[in-house]
C-alpha cells in the first residue's frame, strides 16, 4: 500500500497506509507507552496508556487504535499527555498492590517503569483494595489476581497466537478477572507465553518465581537443545556451588528466528541440566561395576583400548555412533576422528528423517530449501505428515501467524487430525500407514494412487481440487515429515520443483540436520558427499577408507556375532532407541559420553560425563538448514564438552592434533589462565578470548577452529560469517550441493515421536516437563475450530 | 442433555437465526435458566457444545450478566429496584421491608426455597416507582403494605 506522511512531534514520518499510529511512532524512534497493545496481536484498546494528541481531533486518542492518515499531526509528549498517562497509572494502581520489593516481576515490570516515569505512586483512592489469594493453575503457571491490570495480552496470545484459547475474562468492571479454561486450573500447551507477555507480576512461572532477580543473573542467548526448529532461548544463569546454574529461559528481547515465541521445552526444559542424576565423574567398569576414576585413568583406558582394537582388528572392527544434540563442530570432528584416526566408515547416528534421500532429490537445484523465517511469510505452505504443534512448535507458531497476519494459505496432508488443520485452507485426511506417501504420488500425477487415499471424507473431487489448488500456488513451501522416505521424497521434489516450490525436510532433534550435514553416515562424507567423490576430504584428512561402513543396525548385528571390537557412543542412546539386547554388547568395548547413565551407558566399560549444549559453544543447524551459534550459558564442575573429549582421546591415541583440529594458525596470544575460575575448559577460554577481543582458535579445544574447516570443506556451508557472528541465523545449502550415490537404508529411520512434553533422554530428566505430564489428564479430542 | 420438546424446538430455531452461531448464546442461556432454574455445569457444557464454543467462552458471558445465575434461586425471584427514581420514592425502605419479611438478604434464598431476594439496578419502570419485578412480572407503585400482599399471593401460589 502507498505510504502516508504524518508529523509526529515535529518529525516527518512516513508509513504504509493502514499502519497503526503507535507502530509509525515506533518506526521513527518515538516511544508511545502501552500495556494492552502488543505487536502481532489484535487491537484491544483497554489500557489508555498510549494517549496522544492528534490535531483536529477533539479528545486525546489512543495511538494503538488509530491508523495513520495523510497529513496527521501528532504530539506524543506534552503536559496534557503526561497528566493523562499519570491518571491512567493512578487508576491501574487503584487495586494494584504497591509491594514491588516482594513481587516476582520487580525490576522488569512495565507498570513499575511507567510509575517511575509518570509518578502517581501515591494514590488518592480511598477504596479498599480487592484482595484474592494467589492461585496455581498448572505446574508452571501461577496467577496473582490483584497484580493483574487487565491488559488481555495473555488472553490474546493464548487464543490468537497459540490457538489454545485457554484463558478468558470473567465478571465485569472492577471485578473482572482472568480465568483459566478449567475453572480452577489450566489445561493447555503449557507454553508459558502468557507469563512472558504479562507486563506485570500477575502471571508467574513455577520454574522461576521467587528464585532470583533479573539483575542477579547473566543472560546468555543460545539455541534451544530440544526440537529441530532452533529457537533462540535466553538463559538466565547465576553462580551455584557446582558452577553456573540455569534459572530461567525466555526470549523477551525477540532476538533469533523465533521472536518472542518459545514452547515449554525452550522456556522450562533446561532443568535436566542440573538434575541430581547428572554424571560428574568418569566411570570405568572395575569388577563388573562402574566405578569413579580420575580423568587421566579414564581417558588413558579409552585410548589404549581403541588403539588396541584398531591395531589388532583394523578400523572396521570399531563402530562410532554420534548424536543429534551435539554441535556441528563435534559431529564433524567425530566423523573426522572416526575416518582419519580410527580408520573406519562405521559411523552413524539415530536417524529421524531421510535427509540423504532429500539431498539426492534436491541436488543441483539452486536455492531450493526454505528457511524457517519463510514459513511465516510464504504465500502458501503444503504440509505433509508430521504434527508441528507437538513436534515443531515454532513451525506451528509460524504457520498460524502466517495464516492470521499474512493471509498465508495452508494445505495439509495427514493421516491424523492434527490441530493445524484449523488454519488449513484444505485438509487431505488420508488413511493411516502410507496415506501420505500415496497422496504424494497422486499429487505428482500418478492417478492410480487415488484409490489408496480415497475415504468417505476425502473423495475424488476433493482430491482433485486439492491438487489443483496446490498446483496453482506461486511461491509454495513444501514441508514434509519422516512419513516420506526414499522414492517418495524423490517424487515429491519432482512434483514441487515443477511448480517452483521450496522444500523443508523435518527432522526431530536440535541438531539432527547438523548430524546429517556433517556426515554421520557410513556411506556419506560431510555435505552428503559420496565416498567415491570425497577426494577433497581424503586429501585433508590424510586418508579416508573407501568402503562404506556399517549403519547403526549392522553395528549391533556385528557386535552380536563378535565382529565389533569397540563401540564409541557420543550423546546417544541406541540401546533403548533401537531396542537392543544389552547382551549383544558383552564382547564389545563400549565407551559412552553422556550426561546420564542411560540404557546404553549402563552397558559401557567407560562412561565419560559430557557437557550439554547449554554448557558449550559451537553451532547447530536446524532442520531448515539455518545455522546458528551456541553460547555457553550453564556450567557444571566435572563435565567436559564432547569436543574436548574427542580431542583428548585422539591425542592419547597418538594422532596429530594439529591435523585433526587446525588450531593455532596465525597469532600467538594469551592461552588463558591455568588456575582459578577460568581454568581448564576450552569454552571458558573462548569466552575469555572474545571478551578481550583476541582472535580465538588458539586452543585445540576451540570449536571455531573447526568451523573454519567446515566452511571451507563442506559443500553448501559457505554461509555469511557476518550474519552468524552477529547472532543471526545463516542459511546453508548442503542438500543442494550434495552428491549422494546409492540411496541409504530408510529402515534405520526411527522417528522420535516426541510430544510437547517429551524430549528423549533430556525430557526424562526434566522435572518441569515431567510434572506437566503427571498433572495432565487424558488428552481431549481436538475440536475442529 | 435433553431439554423439553418446546425448548429444543426453540433452540433449533435460534441457532438458524444468526449469521454466527455464538450470537444465540445469551437467549439460549436465559431460556435454559428458566427451564432448569439456574445454569448448571451440565447446561454450560451442553450449550457450549451446541454453539461450538469452549466452556470457558460460555462462562465468560455468564459471569458478565447478573441476570444469569449459576446457583439455584428461589421459585420466585423478588427483584427490588433501588435505582434513583425508586430510591427517591422509598425503595430502600421497601428493600429493608422485604429483607425483614423474607428473612434473607441480597441474592439469598429463603430456607423453604420459595423466594430469593435481589437488589437490582433500574428495571425500566421509573414512572411507577418504586417498582419490583418477580420473575417476569412487574408490580408497580409498591408500598410495604402492597409488598406484603404481593408476597402473600406468591406464597399461596407456591403452595398450590
Amino acid at each position: 500500500m502507498a505510504d502516508v506522511n504524518i508529523t509526529v512531534d515535529g518529525k516527518k514520518v512516513s508509513a504504509p497506509a493502514g499502519t497503526l499510529l503507535i507502530e509509525a511512532c515506533k518506526s521513527a524512534g518515538i516511544e508511545v507507552p502501552a500495556f494492552c497493545y502488543y505487536p502481532g496481536l489484535s487491537v484491544q484498546g483497554a489500557c489508555r496508556m498510549c494517549l496522544v494528541r492528534i490535531e483536529k481531533m477533539p479528545k486525546l486518542q489512543t495511538a494503538c487504535t488509530v491508523p495513520v492518515a495523510e497529513g496527521m499531526v501528532v504530539t506524543t509528549n506534552s503536559e496534557e499527555i503526561v497528566q493523562a498517562r499519570k491518571a491512567t497509572v493512578e487508576i491501574l494502581l487503584g487495586n494494584h498492590p504497591l509491594d514491588c520489593p516482594v513481587c516476582d516481576a520487580g525490576g522488569e515490570c512495565e507498570l513499575q517503569d511507567m510509575t517511575f516515569r509518570y509518578g502517581a505512586a501515591e494514590s488518592k483512592y480511598m477504596e479498599a483494595k480487592q484482595h484474592r489469594e494467589e492461585q496455581q493453575w498448572s505446574p508452571v503457571v501461577y496467577f496473582d489476581r490483584p497484580r493483574c491490570i487487565l491488559c488481555y495480552r495473555c488472553v490474546r496470545v493464548c487464543g490468537e497466537g497459540m490457538d489454545v484459547w485457554a484463558l478468558g475474562v470473567q465478571n465485569r468492571g472492577v471485578t473482572s478477572i482472568i480465568a483459566p479454561n478449567k475453572q480452577d486450573h489450566l489445561e493447555c500447551e503449557e507454553c508459558g507465553m502468557c507469563i512472558d507477555i504479562c507486563p506485570v507480576g500477575a502471571l508467574t512461572s513455577g520454574a522461576y518465581r521467587y528464585k532470583t532477580r533479573p539483575w542477579e543473573m547473566n543472560h546468555v542467548g543460545t539455541i534451544c537443545t530440544h526440537c529441530g526448529d532452533g529457537c533462540k532461548t535466553t538463559l538466565g544463569v547465576r553462580r551455584s556451588k557446582g558452577g553456573m546454574e540455569i534459572v530461567r529461559g525466555d526470549n523477551r528481547d525477540k532476538s533469533g528466528i523465533n521472536g518472542d515465541f518459545l514452547c515449554i521445552k525452550g522456556r522450562y526444559g533446561f532443568d535436566f541440566s542440573h538434575h541430581e542424576d547428572r554424571l560428574t565423574q568418569p566411570l570405568v567398569r572395575q569388577d563388573g561395576k562402574l566405578t569413579p576414576v580420575s580423568w587421566e585413568q579414564a581417558l588413558a583406558h579409552v585410548a589404549d583400548r581403541l588403539k588396541q582394537v584398531r591395531d589388532a582388528q583394523g578400523g572396521s572392527a570399531i563402530g562410532v555412533i554420534g548424536s543429534n544434540r551435539t554441535t556441528n563442530e563435534e559431529n564433524y570432528l567425530l566423523q573426522k576422528f572416526a575416518r582419519s584416526v580410527l580408520g573406519t566408515n562405521n559411523i552413524d547416528h539415530h536417524r529421524t528423517a531421510d535427509y540423504p534421500a532429500f539431498a539426492k532429490a534436491i541436488a543441483g537445484k539452486q536455492n531450493a530449501t526454505a528457511t524457517l523465517r519463510e514459513t511465516m511469510t510464504a504465500p502458501a505452505v503444503l504440509l505433509i505428515g508430521n504434527d508441528p504443534t507437538e513436534q515443531h512448535p515454532l513451525l506451528a507458531w509460524n504457520l498460524r501467524t502466517n495464516h492470521r497476519v499474512h493471509n498465508g494459505r495452508l494445505y495439509i496432508v495427514n493421516s491424523r487430525e492434527i490441530k493445524l488443520r484449523r488454519q488449513a485452507r484444505a485438509f487431505a485426511h488420508v488413511p493411516e500407514a502410507g496415506g501420505e506417501s500415496a497422496m504424494v504420488r497422486y499429487l505428482a500425477g500418478e492417478e492410480n494412487y487415488a484409490s489408496q487415499i480415497e475415504t468417505a471424507g476425502f473423495n475424488r473431487d476433493a482430491m482433485r481440487s486439492f491438487r489443483d489448488a496446490v498446483k496453482a500456488e506461486q511461491g509454495l513451501v513444501i514441508i514434509f515429515g519422516s512419513e516420506l522416505r526414499g522414492d517418495d521424497v524423490q517424487a515429491l521434489v519432482r512434483f514441487g520443483a515443477g511448480i517452483g516450490a521450496k522444500f523443508v525436510c523435518l527432522g526431530d532433534y536440535a541438531n539432527s540436520r547438523g548430524a546429517a550435514d556433517m556426515g554421520l553416515y557410513p556411506d556419506l562424507l560431510p555435505g552428503y558427499t559420496d565416498l567415491a567423490r570425497g577426494s577433497g576430504f581424503a586429501q585433508e584428512y590424510g586418508s579416508v577408507p573407501q568402503q562404506p561402513g556399517m549403519d547403526i543396525v549392522s553395528m549391533f548385528a556385528a557386535a552380536q556375532s563378535g565382529r565389533l571390537g569397540a563401540l564409541y557412543v557420543v550423546g546417544s542412546n541406541p540401546v533403548a532407541r533401537y531396542n537392543i539386547d544389552p547382551a549383544a554388547l558383552k564382547n564389545t568395548f563400549v565407551v559412552v559420553q553422556d550426561m546420564f547413565l542411560t540404557e546404553t551407558a549402563t552397558t559401557a566399560e567407560v562412561v565419560l560425563p559430557a557437557a550439554n549444549a547449554y554448557e558449550k559453544s559451537g553451532s547447530f543447524t536446524n532442520t531448515f538448514g539455518d545455522l546458528q551459534l551456541l553460547k555457553k550459558a550453564g556450567d557444571l564442575a566435572g563435565v567436559r564438552s564432547d569436543f574436548e573429549l574427542i580431542v583428548r582421546i585422539a591425542d592419547r591415541m597418538g594422532a596429530d592434533i594439529r591435523k585433526l583440529v587446525p588450531f593455532g594458525k596465525g597469532v600467538r596470544a594469551d592461552m588463558g589462565q591455568s588456575r582459578g575460575a577460568q581454568s581448564g575448559e576450552a569454552d571458558r577460554h573462548m569466552v575469555w578470548l572474545s571478551a578481550h577481543n583476541l582472535e580465538p582458535k588458539l586452543s585445540p579445544f576451540d570449536p571455531e577452529a573447526l568451523l573454519d574447516e567446515i566452511e571451507r570443506l563442506v559443500p553448501g556451508y559457505n554461509f555469511s560469517r557476518l550474519k552468524l557472528f552477529a547472532g543471526h541465523e545463516a542459511h546453508t545449502f548442503a542438500p543442494e550441493h550434495s552428491s549422494v550415490g546409492q540411496p541409504s537404508a530408510p529402515e534405520t529411520i526411527v522417528p522420535a515421536n516426541d510430544t510437547l512434553f517429551t524430549s528423549g533422554t533430556l525430557g526424562r530428566y526434566s522435572n518441569a516437563m515431567n510434572s506437566v505430564i503427571e498433572n495432565r489428564r487424558a488428552p481431549e479430542e481436538i475440536p475442529a475450530d | 442433555m435433553r431439554f423439553s420438546e418446546e425448548l429444543e424446538a426453540r433452540f433449533a430455531r435460534l441457532a438458524s437465526q444468526y449469521p454466527w452461531k455464538r450470537s444465540a448464546l445469551i437467549p439460549m442461556l436465559l431460556y435454559a435458566q428458566d427451564e432448569v432454574g439456574y445454569i448448571t455445569d451440565e447446561v454450560v457444557s451442553d450449550i457450549a457444545h451446541r454453539l461450538e464454543l469452549s466452556e470457558l467462552d460460555v462462562r465468560n458471558v455468564i459471569s458478565y450478566y447478573s441476570l444469569l445465575r449459576t446457583k439455584p434461586a428461589g421459585k420466585y425471584v423478588v427483584q427490588v429496584c433501588t435505582n434513583i427514581s425508586c430510591l427517591l420514592l422509598g425503595a430502600d425502605e421497601l428493600f429493608e421491608h422485604c429483607k425483614h419479611r423474607l428473612g434473607v438478604g441480597h441474592t439469598q434464598v429463603t430456607p423453604d426455597g420459595r423466594f430469593s431476594l435481589e437488589e437490582v439496578e433500574c428495571i425500566g419502570a421509573c414512572s411507577w416507582a418504586p417498582a419490583i419485578q418477580v420473575n417476569y412480572d412487574f408490580h408497580l407503585d409498591v408500598t410495604p403494605e402492597k409488598m406484603d400482599k404481593v408476597l402473600d399471593q406468591y406464597a399461596t401460589k407456591a403452595q398450590a
